[in-house]
């Protein structure tokens, strides 16, 4: 952090001025020739084929944020960081059972975001609303994450860095960068990421690849590595180890499994689904991603390869998060660490890009045309929620300059927990009907209230609440993941009130669904004034 | 209440038959593709069957090179069960569509 670092500091700014570029012209890309239809801005026309779905959704799912917090978490605990990669294991072949009925369901009713849905499935306005909020809710920090992924970045080039900078100057390259990625996503919607993950991903690749061979041989291969990071878990108070403690296996599993779950109901990733346009597209892509769960998991290795490299060594106030950054800095000619951190700094934008179109579109459908105007027609929505991604990018803008970087984490960390509570109600929904609205939306208070207070009691040494997600789990004694204990409390809680209601017969909304909806293929989709969809072939 | 989303669609009442009806809704294809999605899940979440640090691969400890292992492996089983729901819904869209004849 001693000077500007030139040549990567170059190499940076020209893929970068590459994808804004791109992003402008992604807006002629395969346009169609309704584009005033929220379809073409938020869901790319549903056009997308199995390439540019599976570019699209590595984009949209691995970020920026993920590449710094990952391998920083395994360069802090060691082997508890590494759940990341259980995580995307078990999330693809999960999603794999529901997804598909979630991309039918949509493409014949024309949603657009998971809470259209739930309206149409339950006919429930307070449901919907609950499912669209959270969805908001959980997804604004995120967005804000990316932020810090591109601060981390910037303050290892030099620039933006320095504690006693003036905070216009300092932060003039966010700025900077966060106007111009507005900009393209205003006018090109969800095409813009859609093209620019090529490059984010390509770049992604190479770095890696690079990065796990060519620095373990500097360092002395992986068994010196790992040498070197046992010999530092060793020591007493190392707050790490090479492999999980006994009494923390439920907690590695649990979060596991439970941010699994809840990777698809982000509305950024049901927008990377909704955009795909066939049903097989969805389930081949499931198949095919698991390639960037291979890359994360490398990636984390990097957290023990910035530790054997003496990243962060001997200085107490050390910022993990800055671990990786630091450690391409050191290990990489300058012009490869400007590749590197263009991959990250490209890394924040195409997640930054499609969660602000996501929640744009939530905004827009489920708030707006749902209470302010339902008169709105397709175009009004298409300028509302162009709007509003702007409104969305300046607030996470502000609470990136505003609050204190803590308090991001500790509510991306609430997101996954809040989001998972909307589980019960998607997935619930696209098996069976029998939940009863009201009981769901019982079930999700119940999930978020104990969740939050749950997560609000935790404290670490960097944070007097919100310092942690795993608790003990009532009942069954071990540790683990608050967001999957309070996604079990919900669903009892939305099963034996679905039980009281059907009993004393609750008056239920209207679905407006069919059964074979959800298996619908493209070809299907003009059943609307065919009584046998089928006989369309 | 009933504004509806997006739809110019009349509300239709359920279909007697539900599409696929010709099929019963578990068939071997379905179970099996659903066994195979299990395993990875299964695999991961049994994290004591792998928390240990030997045998180590290529300086690797067990603990890593075996959860990287799986993702390939996870990957298998996703294409594999991707080709049993694809042969079960061909089988689904070919029954139907020999209904639908039969009707006309």
């Amino acid at each position: 952090m001693n000077g500007v670092n030139v040549p990567a500091l170059t190499v940076f700014v020209l893929f970068f001025l590459l994808v804004t570029v791109m992003g402008f012209l992604a807006s002629r890309w395969r346009r169609a020739d309704n584009a005033h239809h929220l379809d073409e801005w938020g869901l790319g026309g549903r056009s997308f084929g199995t390439w540019v779905t599976w570019f699209l959704l590595g984009g949209d799912l691995y970020t920026a944020y993920t590449f710094v917090a990952v391998p920083a978490a395994v360069y802090a605990t060691g082997a508890a960081g590494f759940f990341a990669v259980p995580y995307t294991i078990v999330a693809y072949p999960l999603v794999f059972l529901f997804l598909p009925r979630l991309w039918s369901v949509s493409r014949v009713h024309g949603y657009v975001t998971p809470a259209d849905f739930v309206r149409g499935r339950y006919g429930s306005r307070p449901l919907s609303l609950m499912v669209a909020l959270t969805g908001i809710l959980a997804t604004m920090p995120y967005i804000a994450l990316q932020l810090v992924g591109i601060q981390a970045v910037l303050d290892v080039l030099g620039v933006g860095g320095g504690e006693n900078a003036n905070w216009f100057v300092k932060d003039l390259p966010l700025f900077i960068a966060f106007g111009v990625l507005a900009a393209y996503t205003y006018s090109s919607g969800l095409r813009a990421p859609a093209l620019i993950a090529f490059v984010k991903d390509a770049l992604i690749y190479v770095v890696i690849i690079v990065a796990v061979i060519y620095i373990p041989i500097r360092l002395g291969g992986y068994g010196h590595i790992f040498d070197t990071v046992g010999e530092k878990f060793a020591a007493p108070k190392s707050g790490g180890s090479l492999t999980v403690p006994e009494n923390k296996q439920w907690t590695y599993a649990t979060l596991a499994l439970g941010s699994a779950m809840a990777l698809f109901m982000y509305p950024h990733s049901v927008t990377g689904v909704l955009a795909s346009k066939s049903r097989n597209t969805v389930r081949r892509n499931m198949a095919i991603m698991p390639a960037y769960s291979l890359m994360l998991g490398l990636l984390a290795l990097l957290g023990f390869m910035a530790i054997a490299a003496g990243v962060g060594k001997g200085d107490k106030g050390f910022n993990t998060q800055l671990s990786v950054p630091q450690l391409f800095e050191n290990m990489f000619p300058d012009w490869f660490t400007g590749v590197a951190f263009a991959a990250i700094g490209i890394g924040a934008l195409v997640p930054a890009a499609i969660m602000s179109i996501a929640a744009a579109n939530l905004f827009t459908r489920n708030v707006y045309k749902e209470f302010l105007r339902p008169a709105a027609t397709p175009a009004d929505e298409t300028r509302v929620a162009k709007l509003v991604s702007l409104l969305v990018k300046v607030g996470a803008l502000v609470f990136v300059l505003g609050m204190d970087k803590q308090a991001a984490i500790n509510l991306q960390l609430l997101g996954g927990l809040w989001i998972l509570q909307t589980f019960v109600s998607i997935v619930g929904g696209l098996f069976t009907r029998w939940f009863h609205h009201w009981a769901l939306l019982a079930g999700w208070a119940a999930g978020m209230v104990y969740g939050t207070w749950k997560a609000y009691g935790i404290a670490s040494p960097k944070t007097k609440h919100f310092g942690g997600n795993a608790a003990e789990i009532p009942g069954i004694g071990e540790i683990g993941y608050i967001g999957l204990t309070a996604f079990v409390l919900n669903l009892l809680v939305a099963v034996v009130l679905t039980l009281v209601l059907r009993a004393v017969k609750a008056p239920d909304g209207p679905d407006e669904t069919r059964p074979g909806d959800y298996s619908a293929e493209s070809g299907d989709v003009e059943p609307k004034n065919a009584p046998e969809p089928v006989a369309a072939h | 209440m009933s504004s509806d989303l997006d739809t110019d669609r009349p509300v239709m009442p359920e279909p007697e038959e539900p599409p696929g009806h010709a099929l019963p809704a578990v068939t071997p294809e379905r179970v099996l593709a659903v066994l195979a999605l299990l395993v990875p899940i299964v695999a991961m979440l049994w994290v004591g069957s792998y928390d240990k640090l030997d045998p180590e691969a290529g300086g690797v400890p067990f603990f890593y090179w075996y959860q990287l292992l799986w993702v390939p492996a996870s990957a298998v089983f996703t294409v594999a069960a991707y080709l049993l729901i694809n042969r079960d819904e061909k089988a689904r869209r070919a029954a139907r569509a020999g209904k639908a004849g039969e009707v006309r």
